[in-house]
């Protein structure tokens, strides 16, 4: 490890692998935006990434360094012997494209990355501090990647059509002179397979839920926080028991009942049940915000001649309302997204919420870009809620603590 | 002289406290009861029980009229016929009654000795039927002339029968078929063998890669908020939503990726990623850590932001690098809250279903305890066999609970 320790060794090193890294996602989004065959070269890109290296090390304070550094890239990629390889048929501008995204992309983190590293020997700190940087960057690469691609291809395929995609699966390019025929599946979905009932129904079923689950658990949640009485502490545990009995279990008794009740194929009988599996994680949320209060406001509240009811409707829930907020967004998630019950428990077309309408899609027949045209629809309202009020969901994420 | 010592015992007011704290629970309390406590006595009631999906109709007796004959003129006459049958191949139904109400103008000339006519009104004690039971009851009638007229057909009314079916669900017949045939399949232990790998891959998997995140994001910099919201897309997004869109972007066809490694020259022919045995669990599991790694960076970053940065500048000026500060500082401040993860994480991993059905449907070497209760109560149709593994995953989790609560009590926290 220690021979590392030396700036004209490790430079060139985080250099040779920041070009991989680099290289690799130049071509990923090369060819998924423009569908050309691009593809990383590892020996191009080692040896192009440890020549910047050191020239990054060795001309660090000229200020020329990095254009020319991003120029000297662009060029390579042109010729074809850059850390990126362009396919024969691949046109000069696309070309051009992948050759300054790369430039970009290597060398002005690069020159973050080695920083103010000495040429020569290095102590612990130095060597260790220059490494952490490079995996920073590299994160901030790797988690992007994987998170932001299977987005990008649920909503790029809903727009394709069947014959582009089986042409060429990675040209998610579009081709904005088809118009407004660009979005025919969503125009199917909502026109020939009832899309705007289903979400409307998720809509009704999951703020439905929040509401009973609300008018259930907040009573619930301030007698364990705030009233004494036996079983007080069995009580608080067996609410977390509760919820770590797997759906699954339920869902087979519930369907055998509910086939014999005749409540299977209706809303109500799903309405029963989403908001008693979402209670006891409400519940548990709420009680630990609760006895964060200070008891004194409401014991002054008391002592003015309200009784707990109406201290709990005048003085606790207004103060808890950023906490009801996020535990309201958190079962709404639940609700929202939830898919075993409604798969189960909903047979008739006519009364599907998204989730069931979304599987209902998963079949031969039906085109594949239509599937990820409802992946679509079922995800964009949960994330612009998500990414609207992101402050109260991560905090009730955090509360709720456990719920897969 | 008044005591010094406080009241023992439960005082009036305690009592109202307590009965008000009974009182405003008792709506979780009663519906907690009724979908979550019911379903899992009955689970373990009919894992003991023979059945099938088809036994989920109960018994019960079923009758098809018709007149043989023609009723073209008045004083015609014509057989009415009852086909009686019982619809359960296996189970009797007892005291079996038909009703019925006769068309205007049509007149039974010789009454079955089991029917009464009142009026119009027909009604027969059929007595009891055994499993399979199948009967024509003839009657011979009569037209008149208003009947003719009226184009009346006997079955504008149609007959109705009564009687109790004996519902396997609810007799005493019980058996350890289930389990028996549970445990001794060939399959257990793959099952089992693989829901650990799962699990324990899953939830260790979503812990470091949630780790990694946490570590990457603990600094201030511009978009820190923004990077955060987008780690936890994963998350939030609707299990069908992201699972499609991995069946989609992996399919061995028109996947993406496939054509992507294809280009890149990392693979020659075209992998079935949620095909192949030993491939489709491990992509799923990849998924899993996929999914769940935003949870755990999300209590992971708030531990970590809560930790005194005094003691890193103490230990900066000490000489330790920053990989020493991590492994002497960082981790045992976080080896709390990863320890509580672990746990929550696990048994919500080993509970899991909706994820692996959706990628592979548990085809592939990929089917997990929770996946095999659906296969074998609907793919299979055998409700008490999928019963008896789901008596099987929750002994499983009691375990786990103990040993949860045991650990838990010791921890902070949680």
């Amino acid at each position: 490890m220690k021979r590392l320790w030396y700036g004209y060794v490790t430079a060139p090193l985080l250099g040779a692998l920041w070009a991989v890294t680099v290289a690799v996602l130049v071509a990923v989004v090369m060819s998924f935006s423009t569908g050309d065959a691009f593809r990383p070269s590892a020996s191009l890109a080692l040896i192009w990434g440890a020549a910047a290296g050191y020239a990054l090390l060795r001309w660090r304070a000229q200020p020329w360094v990095r254009a020319a550094g991003v120029a000297l890239m662009t060029a390579l990629v042109m010729l074809g012997i850059g850390p990126v390889l362009a396919g024969a048929e691949v046109s000069v501008v696309s070309r051009l494209l992948a050759g300054v995204a790369l430039g970009l992309a290597l060398i002005p983190p690069l020159r973050r990355i080695i920083g103010d590293l000495p040429q020569g020997d290095l102590d612990r700190h130095e060597f260790e501090h220059a490494v952490i940087r490079f995996l920073t960057g590299f994160g901030y690469v790797f988690f992007t990647a994987i998170v932001l691609i299977p987005f990008y291809v649920m909503v790029m395929t809903s727009l394709k059509s069947q014959q582009a995609l089986l042409a060429n699966p990675l040209d998610f390019s579009l081709d904005l002179s088809r118009g407004l025929d660009l979005f025919r599946s969503y125009i199917e979905l909502f026109r020939d397979f009832n899309f705007g009932r289903y979400l409307l129904v998720s809509v009704f079923v999951s703020v439905m839920t929040v509401a009973i689950t609300l008018l259930f658990s907040v009573p619930g949640a301030y007698a364990v926080a705030r009233l004494r009485f036996k079983g007080r502490a069995m009580m608080s545990r067996s609410i977390l028991l509760i919820y770590m009995v797997p759906m699954i279990v339920l869902a087979l008794p519930i369907y055998i009942g509910f086939s014999m009740a005749g409540l299977r194929n209706s809303i109500w009988g799903i309405l029963m049940i989403y908001p008693v599996t979402t209670v006891p994680v409400a519940l548990y949320m709420l009680q630990g915000y609760f006895r964060g209060l200070p008891a004194e406001v409401e014991e002054a509240g008391l002592m003015d001649g309200l009784n707990r009811l109406q201290v709990i409707w005048k003085i606790t829930l207004p103060l808890s309302l950023p906490a009801l907020a996020s535990v309201g967004l958190y079962v709404f998630m639940i609700a929202w997204n939830e898919f075993l019950l409604a798969f189960m428990l909903l047979d008739d077309p006519s009364k599907f919420t998204l989730t069931r309408g979304v599987a209902m899609l998963n079949s031969s027949e039906i085109p594949r870009q239509h599937l990820m045209a409802g992946a679509v629809i079922a995800t964009v309202p949960i994330m612009v809620l998500f990414l609207g009020l992101e402050r109260f969901m991560t905090r009730g994420l955090t509360a709720g603590s456990v719920k897969g | 002289m008044t005591s010094s010592i406080p009241p023992a015992g439960t005082g009036p007011l305690q009592a109202r406290e307590a009965r008000l704290a009974w009182g405003l629970l008792a709506p979780t309390l009663i519906s907690v009861a009724i979908v979550i406590i019911l379903p899992l006595i009955a689970i373990f009631w009919i894992s003991f029980k023979p059945i099938g999906l088809a036994d989920l109709r109960p018994p019960a007796p079923e009758a098809y009229e018709r007149v043989r004959g023609d009723l073209d003129v008045a004083g015609a006459e014509a057989t009415l016929e009852y086909r009686l049958k019982n619809s359960s191949r296996e189970y009797p139904v007892t005291g079996v009654r038909l009703t019925d109400v006769l068309p205007d103008g049509l007149t039974i000339t010789e009454l079955d000795p089991r029917c009464a006519l009142d009026g119009a009104a027909l009604s027969c004690d059929l007595g009891d039927w055994e499993a399979g039971f199948s009967e024509r009851m003839r009657m011979p009638v009569t037209a008149s002339q208003s009947f003719v007229d009226s184009e009346a057909e006997v079955r504008d009314t149609a007959a109705v029968l009564t009687g109790r079916g004996n519902s396997v669900l609810f007799n005493g017949t019980f058996t350890l078929e289930n389990f028996a045939r549970v445990f001794s399949a060939d399959e257990f232990f793959s099952v089992l063998w693989v829901t650990l790998f799962y699990t324990i891959v899953g939830t260790i998997g979503a812990l470091v890669v949630g780790l990694m995140a946490a570590l990457i994001l603990d600094r201030d910099f511009k978009g820190q908020g923004i990077m955060r919201g987008l780690f936890l897309f994963p998350y939030v997004a609707p299990v069908i939503a992201v699972a499609f869109t991995w069946v989609t972007l992996f399919d061995p066809f028109s996947g993406s990726a496939n054509a992507l490694l294809l280009q890149m020259g990392a693979i020659d022919t075209p992998i079935n990623f949620f095909g192949e045995r030993p491939l489709a669990l491990i992509m799923v599991t990849v998924f899993e850590i996929w999914r769940y790694f935003p949870l755990s960076f999300l209590f992971i970053l708030a531990r970590m932001q809560s930790i005194d940065t005094d003691m890193y500048e103490a230990a900066e000026m000490d000489g330790a690098s920053p990989f020493q500060q991590f492994r002497a500082l960082s981790l045992p401040q976080l080896l709390g809250i990863l320890s509580v993860l672990f746990l929550l994480r696990f048994i919500w991993t080993f509970n899991k279903f909706d994820d692996i059905f959706l990628l592979t449907g548990g085809n592939a070497g990929t089917r997990t305890l929770t996946v095999n209760v659906y296969e074998q109560a609907f793919a299979i149709s055998n409700i008490g066999a999928g019963a008896a593994v789901a008596v099987v995953i929750f002994a499983c989790l009691l375990l786990f609970s103990v040993f949860f609560f045991r650990f838990i009590s010791q921890e902070e926290g949680l």
